[in-house]
């Protein structure tokens, strides 16, 4: 009975290994969870959030009739939708045509320098890009070069601040975006190249009739396993990049909820957070089944 | 080999040309920022690309090191780094090897607990409250414990270790090693690879981290460097610096903390470019 009892032995020591994780998870993620229901009480810091009376529905009553969080999630939706097709696309074409680039030390280097800016964080890049779309900055400097008088308002402007938002967004996840495509396309057999060549393939015949047919399962799986952020419009740029001029177009989900917490209004900040983690909850388990159904349990996000 | 048509020539040309363009959009910002920050006065209000140097002047970044708190922020940034990162490496692995090994019993739901962190948060408030009833806020621990162990870091661990050779184990086991030694002697030595990976993911995490220095922190001698660098940048301070120095462009104090701030993290870019690619593909292996 030997191999039992090393058995039951090898598994308590692998608990034990494991009890500093479950403490950590249990302490900052778990309890946290539990003071979701903040949301639904009145809370008073005196009573605590165990000792506050239960309100209902009231502060989600009070949130979706209120009109910033209708124009929050409003902005938040249009940012994301436009951020998560963008942010798709470009890398899965960026990757190709780097792969089209026929001097080695090129592609590479394009590559590696495309990785630069998933280095630096929002506050880092949004510093510059406050001065270069500033009004007498490179941006309308270059405007100004071929012939355009007026400088444009890039951050103040309601539209051009969304581009801007949805661009330098797109521009910075598209070489770390690009890894795994790159990595996919390694993986095609040459022979498949030269036989469509000798066939008299184009390169765009290529590119349409082998590479992208390879990419496909990969931008599947990737595209549904976004959907989970369609409620985060990108929280860390916008708030180091809106001003008071773009709030109207500007103002999400997470600048909302930072803004009923540093006002003090808990409940409410409470119940806009939980709305946005349940719908995230929702989309990932949904899009991570469908990723597992047409792939056949082959990929996913668990 | 043939010659190639005129017609492939051109499209070659065309994609290394839109591809240069790219790339310089990703390098320009660096420079405009650095030639910026070491222009006088008279450059740096006059706008333009900065693209060449036209002065040597270094009177933005004796500007900036004049407020007092910028050697602390600098000072706490690396050592955040330092401190956080190998204890976060640490526990990624030791939660990751239980989760990895079939003799434990509940694996399963033990995962689940450690994969639900990921899909589900309590958000913003409950957090803040947490940390003000456990004596948190304000507390540099916060910047220990911020991201220390993350659900998709343990997945990337655990997907490794499954990787190694079950007989590894196994002939460990029969010399009599215990799981805290095949761990620590086994387990941690032969992957390297994804611990670096690891490592480096945590380091820009943490080198990048603003926000919590900025709503957990009110003492200014514990606030991080990317905090600073928003306040003067993002939240105006610099006005206080340039009254310090007069007639000094604002542009260039906010480009010389941007380089103070940028420069720290250039120096891990070599072991990103080693390391990216790879973690990311051993992250997507599956059993």
């Amino acid at each position: 009975m030997k191999p039992k009892n090393t058995s039951r032995k090898t598994h308590t020591i692998l608990w034990w290994m494991f009890l500093p994780c479950a403490i950590y998870y249990f302490i900052f993620d778990y309890i946290p969870m539990t003071g979701l229901i903040i949301s639904f009480k009145d809370y008073s810091i005196s009573k605590g959030i165990l000792g506050s009376e239960w309100v209902g529905f009231k502060h989600f009553a009070a949130l979706f009739s209120g009109p910033d969080f209708a124009t929050a999630l409003r902005n938040t939706l249009i940012i994301s939708v436009i951020k998560i097709i963008l942010g798709f696309f470009a890398p899965v074409v960026f990757a190709i045509m780097l792969n089209e680039v026929r001097m080695m030390f090129l592609s590479r280097g394009m590559q590696i320098i495309s990785l630069l800016p998933h280095l630096f964080s929002w506050v880092i890049l949004a510093s510059i890009f406050r001065l270069i779309f500033s009004t007498n900055g490179p941006a309308n400097e270059l405007l100004f070069l071929i012939g355009l008088e007026n400088p444009i308002g890039w951050l103040s402007d309601d539209i051009w601040f969304l581009t801007v938002i949805i661009v330098t967004d797109v521009w910075k996840g598209l070489g770390i975006g690009a890894i795994i495509y790159l990595a996919s396309i390694a993986a095609i057999p040459v022979q498949l190249y030269e036989t469509a060549e000798i066939d008299g393939a184009n390169r765009f015949q290529q590119i349409r009739y082998i590479t992208i047919p390879h990419l496909v399962p990969t931008m599947v799986v990737l595209l549904i396993l976004s959907l989970g952020g369609f409620l985060s419009a990108g929280f860390d740029q916008i708030y180091n990049m809106y001003n008071p001029l773009v709030y109207d177009v500007a103002d999400i989900i997470d600048t909302y909820v930072l803004r009923m917490l540093t006002s003090l209004n808990f409940e409410i900040a409470t119940a806009a957070g939980m709305f946005k983690s349940v719908v995230a909850l929702i989309l990932i388990v949904t899009s991570n089944y469908v990723a597992r159904r047409l792939t056949g349990n082959e990929q996913g996000l668990y | 080999m043939k010659r190639r048509s005129f017609g492939s020539r051109l499209f070659d040309a065309a994609i290394v040309i839109v591809l240069l363009l790219i790339s310089f959009t990703m390098i320009y910002p660096l420079i405009f920022c650095f030639v910026l920050s070491i222009s006088g006065d008279g450059h740096a209000s006059q706008g333009g690309f900065f693209l060449l140097p036209q002065s040597w002047d270094l009177t933005a970044y004796k500007a900036v090191f004049s407020k007092a708190y910028l050697g602390t922020g600098l000072i706490n940034s690396v050592l955040r780094v330092i401190i956080s990162v190998p204890i976060s490496v640490f526990f990624t692995a030791l939660c990751a090897y239980p989760l990895s090994r079939k003799e434990m019993r509940y694996r399963t739901p033990a995962f689940f607990f450690v994969l639900f962190t990921m899909l589900f948060s309590g958000g913003m408030v409950p957090i803040y409250l947490l940390y003000q009833n456990i004596g948190l806020l304000d507390n540099r621990l916060i910047y220990v414990l911020q991201g220390m162990i993350s659900a998709f870091n343990v997945i990337l661990v655990k997907n490794y270790f499954q990787h190694i050779p079950e007989s590894m184990h196994e002939a460990a086991e029969m010399d009599g090693a215990s799981e805290w030694y095949i761990f620590f002697r086994i387990y941690l030595p032969l992957s390297v690879p994804i611990l670096a990976t690891i490592a480096v993911f945590q380091t820009i995490f943490h080198w990048n981290a603003w926000f919590d220095a900025m709503i957990y922190m009110t003492t200014d001698s514990k606030v991080v460097m990317q905090t600073f660098l928003q306040r003067i940048v993002i939240q105006f301070e610099w006005q206080y610096l340039r009254d310090a120095y007069v007639g000094l462009a604002p542009e260039a104090i906010k480009a010389a903390t941007v380089v103070i701030t940028v420069v720290p993290i250039l120096l891990v870019f070599p072991f990103v470019q080693k390391y990216f690619s790879k973690g990311i593909m051993l992250g997507s292996l599956k059993e």
